[in-house]
């Protein structure tokens, strides 16, 4: 297949195998690949950084199983700014724990005080109740990793009622309807919720034939398959960066029974917002 | 691994026939797939939960009513009909990078664990890379396993169905060696030739076909399983395929080909 500028592109393959792969895949494989491959996995290993859990003379992290009974999950770079402008603004939350990655696409960072533009993945837990954990995704998981993120972090939960909400967002020309997305008014919430989850949803359901990928889409199925409630709320918009717009989009969902106890003072959340949104465009001009 | 639904005992398979699709060329099998769990009613009965697949959700694909449209499913799912004695694993993404193998691997041994009589794999294969001779005739091929040879063999020969034909190994080298190779068939190859040196009751039904359009593919592959299987009666005669009408449509076909066009654009 070739491209607008001549050179030569191998289409993607519907087959789930492409032909190199097959093609690899026939010869057996050399001591020279298993090496290879395993040197390849090593760095994209997923390691969690529990910081509560950090043990004072050896430093290492204890196998040890946490109670948990809400985890709120923000994936991407708006859903990330709208928790920390209305959720994290209160103070009453401590840092818990990071996610060390590296893949293609990103190296995530290890300090807590990041930018917006930084790739992280921290975890904070409410200091008057520490079973109520929170986890800021704003860095690429790979189709690799994905796996191995949700088994290392569900992993160390003991789940106690435990219920889980999912913030994220998807680009406006992803959804399905027969009409134009052109003409449809942007942006919108909408939600898919697992069969365990009973309560009433803040925005409409996703309806057929649309689906969600990525790590929402494998948090929910592994909350569907071990019958925990988990609730997505998907952000469908138009806009690729960080937007005040997007961003308040989500505001229905601060009425939501796992949100509604965790929003305190609303206040400072429009300032909050506007210098988030002021630094993320500072840092992302090529000129600086 | 099988998850079942809810907390009731988990399903029986044994003896019962496992049908599922390769994904490939054209997802015609998964189509397929789609058409018998729906014209069936077929519930589901559990989750293949797996790392090898890249993950995805939508809502209920086979939903009917109001009630039934808001049931999460997810990637890789299975469905029953004791009645029919048949089970159905449906897959609806593609592979993780190099996890082909171990889901190949994962899926084997799930089967001979269920103790399922026999596997029928839904797959199609690249029509481009056809010969002049297959050019000709039906678009269908069918492959045994030397397993089901003995039980099924026989019944291909009745219903007059073409072997899936071997290439050479070496073409124009060697004419001696001949391999099978189905291109843009994904997994079938592996899980057929597993299947093979494991003992495995499997038989593979496929289509040459190309990326487009694929539904008429995947109703001339259901159509081919039904000539086996009798899944769905054939209105005129039995020697009468299926005709389109019997087999249902699930709402998830909508807009295959995308959202509506903008009105602007004309």
């Amino acid at each position: 297949m070739a491209t607008f500028f001549g050179e030569v592109v191998a289409a993607p393959s519907r087959a789930g195998v492409d032909e190199e792969e097959e093609v690899a895949g026939e010869r057996e494989e050399t001591p020279e690949d298993r090496e290879i491959r395993r040197e390849l996995e090593k760095k994209r290993e997923v390691h969690i950084l529990w910081s509560s859990k950090l043990s004072a003379s050896t430093g290492s992290f204890t196998d040890e199983q946490f109670p948990c009974s809400k985890f709120i999950l923000a994936i991407g770079h708006n859903s990330v700014a709208f928790l920390s402008s209305f959720v994290l603004n209160s103070g009453c939350w401590e840092a818990a724990g990071s996610v060390k990655l590296w893949n293609e696409w990103c190296r995530t960072s290890n300090t807590t005080s990041v930018l917006p533009t930084d790739a992280f993945c921290l975890f904070y837990k409410l200091i008057s109740d520490p079973t109520v954990l929170l986890c800021q995704c704003n860095c690429y998981v790979a189709e690799d990793q994905q796996y191995q993120w949700l088994e290392k972090v569900f992993g160390c939960m003991r789940e106690e009622d435990l219920q889980v909400t999912i913030l994220s967002t998807c680009p406006l020309t992803d959804y399905k309807t027969p009409e134009s997305t052109l003409t449809l008014p942007s942006p919108f919430l909408k939600a898919l919720k697992t069969k365990d989850f009973k309560e009433t949803t803040c925005c409409p359901l996703l309806e057929q034939p649309n689906i969600v990928q990525g790590l929402p889409a494998a948090v929910l199925s592994y909350c569907q398959v071990w019958q925990i409630p988990a609730v997505l709320y998907q952000c469908y918009t138009d806009v690729i960066k960080l937007d005040t717009v997007t961003i308040e989009a989500f505001k229905p969902v601060l009425s939501s029974k796992n949100l509604k106890s965790l929003v305190k003072d609303m206040s400072k959340s429009a300032e909050i917002l506007k210098k988030l949104v002021t630094t993320n465009e500072i840092h992302n001009n090529i000129y600086t | 691994m099988f998850v079942p639904c809810g907390s009731s005992a988990p399903p029986d398979f044994e003896g019962f026939t496992l049908l599922l699709p390769a994904v490939s060329v054209g997802n015609v099998g998964q189509l397929a797939v789609d058409l018998v769990i729906f014209t069936l009613d077929m519930p589901k009965v559990g989750y293949f939960y797996t790392d090898c697949l890249v993950p995805m959700v939508g809502n209920n694909p086979y939903a009917t009513a109001e009630e039934n449209s808001t049931e999460l499913s997810i990637n890789a799912e299975v469905y029953s009909l004791p009645s029919k004695k048949l089970v159905v694993l449906q897959i609806r993404s593609p592979f993780v990078r190099n996890k082909y193998r171990s889901f190949c691997q994962t899926l084997l041994s799930w089967v001979k664990s269920s103790r399922c009589a026999k596997v029928i794999l839904l797959s199609s294969s690249h029509a481009y890379q056809c010969d002049d001779q297959q050019l000709h005739g039906t678009p269908l091929r069918y492959l045994l396993s030397p397993a089901i040879q003995k039980t099924a063999g026989e019944l291909m020969q009745r219903l007059n169905w073409k072997e899936m034909e071997k290439v050479a190994a070496y073409p124009g080298v060697n004419d001696t060696d001949m391999v099978l190779r189905i291109p843009g068939g994904g997994i079938t190859t592996l899980l057929f030739s597993e299947s093979c040196s494991n003992g495995i009751q499997m038989a593979v039904l496929l289509k040459f076909c190309s990326e487009g359009d694929n539904i008429p593919d995947a109703l001339a592959l259901v159509n081919y399983l039904n000539e086996w299987l009798q899944l769905v009666k054939s209105e005129q005669n039995s020697a009468a395929p299926a005709t389109p009408s019997q087999w249902k449509i699930p709402h998830s076909w909508r807009l295959l080909f995308g959202s509506g066009l903008p009105p602007a654009l004309f």
